[in-house]
């Protein structure tokens, strides 16, 4: 029986090509991140002022913070799709771009007025960042899912927590062209909280929705 | 024939450039150490030892672009394997792919009922299944075609024919076990 399996398997063995699983997540990647896109720009709009905003330095934090957080994440996930991928030399880059930004909010922070150092944290929308970013973050993650799972992950609680991260990020990133908050702690906090949201439900749901056959 | 690591990487990625033989012989060495893996953690529960043995194959060959050319084989082969050990846990220990044989012999215990009831529900079960694996299994199974046979009626390969009824068997074998045939 298992001898006819293994001359069925190597019948019409095609050749492979080199690499496949990057391609495979980029692709998802894309997909996701155009549905977000679409959303942000259709149901919440983008920041009125887009034009201008490319001279403030805090719009660029606001992308370039989760985009580096998203590019990195998701080279763990390139790990962590494959058996016996180890993602321990990636995930401490992690913590680099929350430094860069941590910095940047206290520098910003002690120039400012001791009266205006609230509304640098808590913003107008603080209440609702988190779970906005949330939502641009599910379309991602589901294309995410669906990539990982016709790969091959063998620590599914890791993988879906790396899935989330970088659905999380990628939805931070694109509701920063809608966000208009000012505030490097603001950033911090509650663009963090928001990427860490799918994290965490990604490794709650990663045993179930990454399961493979 | 104790194969090195660095033979058997080699090996790999000759197959993963399509070369058959190299394939044939990695897949041969790697079922020897599966079996071995697979039996000590078993504790001999030879049946089960052999149905994963089978299903770590398939999955190493569905999935082998997943392997990464730089690193070496063998950790990735038992990654898979102990996630195929844990898949199994995980589902009670059942025994994965059941003869058709002993699915017919016990509806026909369980309904009490004569054969020509058994094979109605042989029938039923298949029913459950997606269309094509349903009449992929009733061609192989009950009409007793050969594989070649299935293959040119189905316009597959051989190959594919042999996996695809690997599968539907299994998922057949699953639904039987959790009662869901018998039990409507």
């Amino acid at each position: 029986m298992t001898d006819d399996l293994l001359d069925a398997l190597c019948r019409d063995l095609a050749p492979r090509p080199a690499r496949r699983v990057g391609p495979r997540l980029g692709l998802a990647l894309g997909a996701g991140c155009a549905a977000t896109l679409a959303g942000v720009a259709l149901l919440l709009g983008l920041r009125p002022d887009i034009g201008s905003a490319a001279g403030l330095p805090m719009f660029w934090v606001k992308l370039g913070y989760p985009l580096a957080v998203a590019l990195i994440a998701a080279g763990c996930l390139e790990r962590l799709s494959r058996p016996a991928g180890d993602p321990r030399r990636r995930m401490p880059w992690l913590a680099a771009p929350v430094l860069a930004v941590a910095v940047a909010a206290a520098a910003q922070m002690s120039l400012a007025a001791p009266a205006a150092r609230a509304a640098l944290v808590m913003g107008g929308s603080a209440m609702v960042c988190p779970w906005l970013i949330v939502g641009c973050a599910a379309p991602v993650f589901a294309a995410l899912a669906w990539a990982v799972r016709g790969l091959a992950p063998t620590r599914l609680r890791t993988a879906g927590a790396m899935a989330g991260l970088t659905a999380g990020a990628c939805g931070a990133c694109l509701y920063g062209l809608h966000c208009t908050e000012p505030g490097g702690a603001f950033v911090l906090v509650w663009y963090s909280l928001g990427m860490l949201a799918p994290a965490a439900a990604g490794a709650l749901l990663g045993p179930v929705l990454l399961r493979w056959r | 024939m104790q194969t090195t690591e660095v033979e058997l990487t080699a090996l790999m990625l000759a197959a993963l450039d399509g070369d058959a033989r190299a394939y044939r012989a990695l897949l041969g060495d790697l079922r020897v150490r599966l079996l071995g893996y697979f039996r000590r953690r078993l504790g001999g529960a030879e049946a089960e030892a052999d149905d994963l043995v089978q299903e770590t194959l398939i999955a190493i060959h569905s999935r082998r672009e997943t392997f990464d050319r730089a690193q070496a084989l063998t950790p990735w082969v038992f990654a898979i394997a102990r996630y195929k050990l844990i898949d199994h846990h995980r589902r009670g220990g059942r025994r994965l792919a059941v003869p058709l044989d002993d699915v017919i012999a016990d509806l026909a215990v369980e309904s009490g009922a004569a054969a020509a009831d058994a094979r109605r529900d042989v029938e039923r079960a298949l029913a459950a299944l997606p269309e094509r694996a349903r009449q992929l299994l009733a061609a192989l199974k009950i009409e007793g075609a050969s594989v070649a046979e299935t293959a040119e009626r189905f316009g597959m390969s051989e190959g594919a024919v042999k996996v695809a009824s690997h599968r539907a068997m299994k998922t057949l074998a699953e639904r039987h076990s959790k009662g869901s045939v018998a039990d409507d």
